[in-house]
């Protein structure tokens, strides 16, 4: 599975950093990020609440 | 208080300070959301009141037609002027960056977010722990305390105190003022007391940390530099006096009205305390079920949205808190569910003014639960006891008595 964050929809609201750590990152001025390349199954469930709790739709499943 | 007079049709004259409203805003949303959506009142000032979730985030992103210049829910004079007596810097900016728009919202809040990162604000998790413990110190043995007065309200004045720089000692002085600014609003001495209090006592504190500048936030905003020339007092003034305020209120009464709930419905406290494991999804379904804020918007041009007539200087509220009770958002928006898998909820805003301390108010709301279910698994709303609530900008309970074994 590959995850993005859109930048330009992120507005710091850290849910999908509280949710999934493994997957997330977010920086100082709150902007989210993909820290892994390809999301392994174990933790794909994660990645996929993180994708239904994000205030601003900003993260996206782009391959599953 | 100028306009007390009870609402008969909520759709066209409500009144956020209707005691009503104030005590259950969930029946009368509901009743505006399906007929209605948008309700508009000419009390105080010509105000729009949206109740949908989509028609909240849809105004909180549109910027350019819903300016963040005029913020407050019930309107003041220094909704005309900034600077109405008070002698001081400028003020002409308001708070920034909560009542600006880009560019100088852009600018300020990135000055305000690293002090709220979340790798910040686990190093603040120690000291807001050791002050939940010594609060409940006071009172666990007790049997009975005001878990909004002797708590709630205790503990986030004291953590911003720490990061500001400014003095614990004054913790209740500056509780005084934020409730004079945000809960009295509609008393135009209040209203005044606790702005001049605010900004006088920080127009002091500038020159203080000019002298000693420690490492906290006012003394990095004194001495940070923007394009090469240092931020105008004016501006440090704002920011600063925006920080005790927006951190102080809501945090309180969201931690109020999490004890609350847990304490009117046994099954959630005895879940919660039983399964300490579920608090990350509780603490995010008490935000959203008890979204303490309501911020506002001012129209910037004469705008047909959704069928309403909206006029340049209208205010439009951004009822989060309604948006989080919406049906077509959430599944059974009224129930509060302790282990909610799916919760996009907007307590803290939605778009560009996200809550900047949103990192910090969770943090202070999860850390509050834990300690207090930790020393107090078991208590109850005292019977028969009164509870009050406050409303308008900010709802959380004011008094809330519990008893406990």
């Amino acid at each position: 599975m590959k995850i993005r964050v859109d930048p330009e929809k992120c507005q710091g609201h850290a849910r999908c950093y509280g949710l999934a750590p493994e997957i997330f990152d977010v920086d100082d001025y709150g902007q989210a990020s993909v820290i892994m390349d390809d999301v392994p199954p174990e933790l794909q469930e994660k990645a996929r609440l993180a994708v239904a709790n994000c205030p601003e739709y900003a993260i996206e499943i782009v391959a599953d | 208080m100028a306009h007390t007079a009870p609402v008969q049709d909520w759709a066209t004259d409500f009144d956020v300070l209707d005691p009503r409203y104030v005590s259950d805003p969930f029946s009368i949303w509901d009743d505006l959301r399906a007929r209605c959506p948008i309700a508009h009142t000419d009390r105080r000032k010509s105000s729009w009141l949206p109740t949908r979730y989509d028609d909240v985030t849809a105004i909180a992103h549109d910027i350019a037609h819903f300016s963040s210049l005029k913020v407050a829910v019930i309107p003041g004079d220094e909704d005309e002027d900034p600077n109405a007596d008070f002698d001081g810097p400028n003020l002409e900016y308001g708070l920034p960056p909560i009542s600006s728009d880009p560019p100088l919202h852009t600018w300020t809040r990135r000055l305000l977010l690293p002090w709220f990162s979340h790798k910040r604000v686990d190093s603040y998790v120690p000291l807001t722990r050791e002050l939940c413990r010594g609060l409940l110190d006071r009172f666990a043995d007790k049997g009975s305390a005001d878990a909004a007065a002797d708590y709630a309200q205790q503990i986030p004045v004291r953590v911003i105190a720490r990061i500001l720089g400014v003095s614990e000692e004054l913790s209740d002085t500056f509780t005084g003022w934020v409730r004079d600014v945000l809960e009295f609003a509609d008393d135009p001495e209040r209203r005044q007391r606790g702005a001049e209090g605010l900004l006088n006592y920080f127009l002091g504190q500038l020159e203080e940390s000019r002298r000693h500048p420690g490492d906290d936030l006012l003394s990095e905003l004194l001495t940070t530099e923007v394009d090469g020339k240092p931020v105008d007092d004016g501006i440090v003034l704002g920011m600063a006096a925006l920080v005790l305020i927006a951190g102080v209120d809501t945090t309180w009464s969201a931690i109020g009205s999490s004890l609350w709930h847990l304490a009117a419905h046994p099954e959630d406290r005895k879940r919660l305390a039983a399964e300490p494991e579920l608090m990350p999804t509780a603490v995010e379904e008490f935000l959203r079920a008890y979204a303490p804020v309501t911020m506002a918007r001012v129209v910037t041009e004469d705008i047909e949205y959704e069928g309403c007539p909206m006029k340049a200087g209208d205010k439009v509220l951004m009822n989060f808190p309604a948006a989080n009770r919406d049906p077509e958002a959430f599944e059974q928006p009224d129930v509060v569910q302790l282990d909610r898998a799916h919760n996009r909820h907007v307590a803290f805003g939605s778009g560009i003014h996200r809550c900047a301390g949103s990192n910090l108010a969770r943090m202070e709301l999860e850390v509050a639960l834990q300690e207090w279910l930790a020393r107090i698994p078991e208590f109850a709303l005292g019977e028969g006891q009164e509870i009050t609530w406050a409303g308008g900008q900010v709802r959380g309970p004011r008094i809330l008595p519990v008893v406990f074994p």
